[in-house]
């Protein structure tokens, strides 16, 4: 069980590291992205799984990230993601498009230690145009020839980051359904993770949490930080706080409102938690 | 449409679409994230008796997907979601999706949010319709800027489906992926064949007499205002305090 404070947990994360995340519709560990932006990270590539929201405009606005691997970044009802789109803009970051089954299927590769997956689809989009590592090949099991299916190469980022429920005392942390985190902790070198809460026991001995849970194989770091989702929701616990995003969204149309707004909500934090 | 909002209209409208029998069977349909209207039409088509699977991404309370995000596009890939509903920033008339953004890849002009799984979901879906609730020629264009999801494919490539509807505030067109074409459907109130070529930046075929889209009956209307509503309150609170005047009980 590798339990550490927050702050220790984001100063895990070399600068230039490709990290994991998953978007708004599941549990993104903002409280890691924020501590990110305290810890003054650098050259990030930032993959989300499938998709990007609000942590990743705060690290690319905080000027953390060099790349954007994703298949959307957005704000969901709060509207389109305000710093990545001025750093887009401004070629401040190189930006990969994709397509979500895409980014699964390159992190299922990783997961399976094969170099690539075929996927369906595809072929006719600019994303394949501008995507020079993804390949297509005739399926070599057609019987009549032809059949082009588009290969992709595994994808294996240095830290899955996320936020989960709840840790046990084995290090082992529990989600429920929302698997994808573990398809990113399965896939990455090393996942990093903060929890609401740490409880007594072992889940993988109680049949019921062990489905929803992610073994502690996966994890190397674990920090406890209570409403961490947050303005995210977290499953039935706390539920999105849109207020939280629309004021962020305002806020952030300009480099100097989003200057304001982190000054506010990410570097006070920690000054009040220092109290 | 005095008593009728345009949101319980176009979900009505959708709703005809969606049991379509000209079209295949929609047993099970999927709807994405930001999709209030089309899961609306989904609800209706539900509540009118017929047995469709719902299954909604955005779903907080009992979200169908238990193995992760990636189950939407395993069953899609299977083939076993029969409907999807998709949009654009841009849609051309060759029923291309650009939804990554304007000018020079990727969205050097306006950057629209990106692709989502347009590019797997629109040739992996037997059926898909396109909702686009603005009706301009910068939304409707000639050509898109950027294509994240292609209408037709070239012969030997697989898909199993296209385009079956366009549905904008102001129309219905249909698609027809043998000539790469949309045709005029059917009119929403107030519209002409000429408005509707105003407001479009692509070319499309229209028969001598287009008919108007109807309005939504009043069993129509009850259900999606009771029913419906009762349905998507955990999901889409905003919608349905906007649409349906109904607030979610604290």
């Amino acid at each position: 069980m590798r339990l550490m404070d927050l702050e220790s947990l984001a100063a895990r994360v070399p600068d230039g590291s490709r990290l994991a995340m998953p978007p708004d519709n599941s549990l993104p560990s903002v409280a890691l992205a924020k501590a990110l932006i305290r810890r003054g990270a650098r050259g990030l590539r930032l993959v989300g799984v499938p998709t990007s929201g609000f942590a990743t405009d705060m690290l690319v606005g905080a000027g953390c990230v060099a790349e954007v691997e994703t298949s959307a970044v957005s704000l969901g009802e709060a509207g389109f993601a305000p710093r990545f789109s001025a750093a887009l803009k401004a070629g401040e970051i190189l930006m990969k498009d994709a397509t979500c089954p895409a980014i699964h299927t390159m992190l299922q590769a990783a997961e399976k230690g094969v170099p690539f997956m075929p996927l369906r689809g595809i072929i006719g989009s600019d994303i394949l145009a501008h995507r020079p590592d993804w390949k297509v090949i005739d399926n070599p099991f057609a019987e009549a020839g032809g059949d082009p299916i588009v290969l992709l190469p595994a994808l294996q980022p240095d830290f899955g980051v996320f936020h989960a429920v709840m840790a046990d005392s084995q290090g082992n942390v529990w989600l429920g359904r929302k698997r994808e985190c573990a398809t990113i902790a399965h896939a990455s070198r090393a996942s990093l993770v903060t929890v609401e809460r740490v409880v007594e026991g072992d889940f993988l001995a109680d049949e019921t949490l062990a489905p929803g849970c992610i073994s502690a194989t996966y994890i190397d770091g674990i920090a406890i930080a209570e409403r961490g989702a947050r303005p995210v929701a977290l499953l039935d616990e706390y539920r999105m706080d849109t207020a939280y995003i629309s004021d962020y969204a305002r806020m952030a149309k300009t480099a100097e409102g989003f200057r304001e707004w982190l000054a506010m909500h990410v570097f006070e934090t920690r000054a009040a938690a220092a109290e | 449409m005095s008593d009728c909002k345009p949101e319980e209209f176009l979900a009505a409208t959708i709703c005809r679409l969606v049991l379509d029998p000209a079209a295949p069977t929609a047993r099970h349909v999927a709807v994405g994230a930001a999709s209030p209207v089309p899961a609306a039409a989904c609800y209706l088509a539900q509540k009118l008796g017929y047995p469709i699977r719902l299954s909604l991404l955005a779903r907080t309370q009992a979200n169908p997907f238990s193995d992760g995000t990636r189950e939407l596009f395993d069953l899609t890939g299977q083939g076993r979601i029969d409907l999807f509903f998709l949009g654009g920033g841009q849609i051309d008339g060759e029923a291309n999706l650009n939804l990554v953004g304007t000018g020079e890849w990727p969205g050097k002009g306006v950057r629209f949010p990106g692709s989502f799984g347009s590019a797997f979901m629109y040739m992996m879906t037997p059926r898909i319709i396109l909702f686009r609730e603005e009706h301009s020629p910068r939304v409707l264009v000639q050509r898109v800027d950027n294509v994240s999801a292609n209408g037709v494919s070239p012969p030997g490539v697989f898909r199993r489906g296209h385009a079956q509807a366009l549905v904008t505030g102001r129309c219905v067109f249909r698609f027809h992926p043998d000539r790469a074409r949309f045709s005029l459907a059917s009119l929403h109130p107030g519209e002409t064949v000429e408005s509707i070529r105003a407001a479009t930046g692509f070319a499309f075929d229209a028969e001598a007499e287009v008919p108007h889209t109807p309005l939504p009956s009043e069993q129509e209307l009850a259900l999606l205002r009771g029913a419906v509503c009762d349905e998507m309150l955990e999901t889409y609170p905003d919608f349905c305090s906007r649409v349906f005047n109904r607030k979610q009980a604290a």
